[in-house]
């Protein structure tokens, strides 16, 4: 299993697409709420240079934006 | 031999989802070819105006509709931008990012975007504290200095949500004052951490690798504040540049008849694309269903067999 990481808010509708797709395909993962976090927001400022939700962090690749081909790629699937 | 569709739809927000039901409905062999599902309608906050729903959130409307839409055998293309449409004889062809489809008639329903400001940084600065949904990435500002620029009810709307979760919100409006619904500026005015700067122009958004400053031209004087954030909410534009050789008025919008029809034969639009007055998720919704019974009619005068 790979570690995934999601970073979204509650209000953003992609964040909510991208975690059901996952959920979908059986993927486990951290939510990550970074409304909730400033620390986390810095986390991901850091990861992608941009504040753009969702974020996805697949081992290290990170995808901005809900983009299914590239996760599923990611992910091996 | 080449499949040919009976009806392309483009776009799936309220115009194009509602058409694509109403399609299905009517057994037409029917492909939807769209950026997202949900359209603008996803990005609003409360919805309080779409019959049957006293409130819900664009979010759960969104996702309704996307449900509604998997109940019925339609073929949906998703992250899938048009290039181009055109007629070859009397086939419509719609050349996206990465084919080209080909059908007996279409319905454009690509909806609107956010207006770009033109000031310098703008680009660059995009998802680097600039941002166009308040909506999606208003919580990441907690505590922050916010800039809102725009003065109508999509500024309003997202200063409302920002005041909130922001520790100072400026609103910079080009006009001379406010203007949006006398409802939404009552409710700015409650607050105590929002200053609305009116005859400003937003020239220039500055920073290091993220947004830290602001400026605006006042009475032709410079002024900068230094902000976290900047929330550009200054209206729509439609999704029509690929639509050439399609009638448009003024501002872009594809112009259609009380049927949806555009001046091309067996192209239809509806909804925020086109010219129809009023702009509702409500309004939209019910041009996408005309637009449908009408490609029915359309096809079946033609002796198509559907």
């Amino acid at each position: 299993m790979k570690n995934v990481k999601v970073y979204g808010t509650s209000t953003c509708a992609f964040c909510v697409k991208v975690k059901q797709f996952l959920k979908d395909n059986n993927v486990e993962f951290e939510d990550i709420d970074v409304s909730q976090n400033a620390e986390r927001v810095q986390e991901m400022v850091e990861k992608t240079g941009q504040m753009g939700v969702p974020v996805v962090d697949i081992e290290g690749e990170i995808i901005v934006g809900f983009d299914k081909e590239r996760i599923l790629k990611a992910l091996e699937l | 031999m080449k499949k040919t569709y009976d009806l392309i739809i483009i776009g799936a927000g309220p115009a194009g989802i509602t058409a694509a039901i109403y399609a299905a409905r009517k057994k037409m062999n029917c492909l939807v070819v769209t950026l997202d599902i949900g359209g603008q309608a996803a990005w609003s906050s409360d919805i309080e105006n779409y019959t049957g729903y006293q409130f819900i959130s664009g979010m759960e409307l969104a996702s309704k509709f996307e449900e509604h839409i998997k109940k019925y055998d339609v073929e949906v293309r998703e992250n899938e931008a048009v290039k181009e449409v055109w007629k070859e004889n009397a086939t419509v062809c719609v050349k996206t990012e990465k084919n080209t489809y080909f059908s007996r008639a279409v319905i454009i329903a690509s909806g609107k975007k956010s207006k770009t400001l033109g000031a310098a940084g703008e680009t660059e600065f995009k998802n680097k504290g600039l941002t166009y949904c308040a909506t999606c990435d208003g919580p990441l500002f907690e505590g922050k200095k916010v800039a809102v620029v725009g003065g109508g009810n999509s500024a309003l709307d997202a200063a409302l949500q920002l005041l909130r979760i922001a520790k100072q919100v400026y609103v910079i409006n080009v006009l001379e004052e406010l203007g949006g619904d006398a409802v939404m500026r009552e409710k700015l005015e409650v607050f105590k951490n929002v200053t609305v700067i009116n005859n400003a122009e937003v020239t220039k958004i500055s920073g290091q690798k993220m947004v830290e400053s602001i400026t605006y031209k006042k009475a032709a004087k410079e002024s900068e504040l230094s902000v976290q954030g900047v929330f550009v909410e200054i209206g729509l534009i439609p999704n029509s540049d690929f639509a050439t050789g399609i009638n448009k008025n003024e501002q872009g919008e594809i112009l259609v008849d009380a049927q949806t029809q555009t001046n091309v034969p067996g192209i239809f639009a509806a909804g925020d694309v086109t010219s129809v007055f009023e702009k509702q998720i409500i309004i939209a919704a019910g041009e996408g269903a005309k637009a449908a019974l009408k490609v029915f009619r359309y096809l079946t005068a033609f002796g198509e067999k559907i």
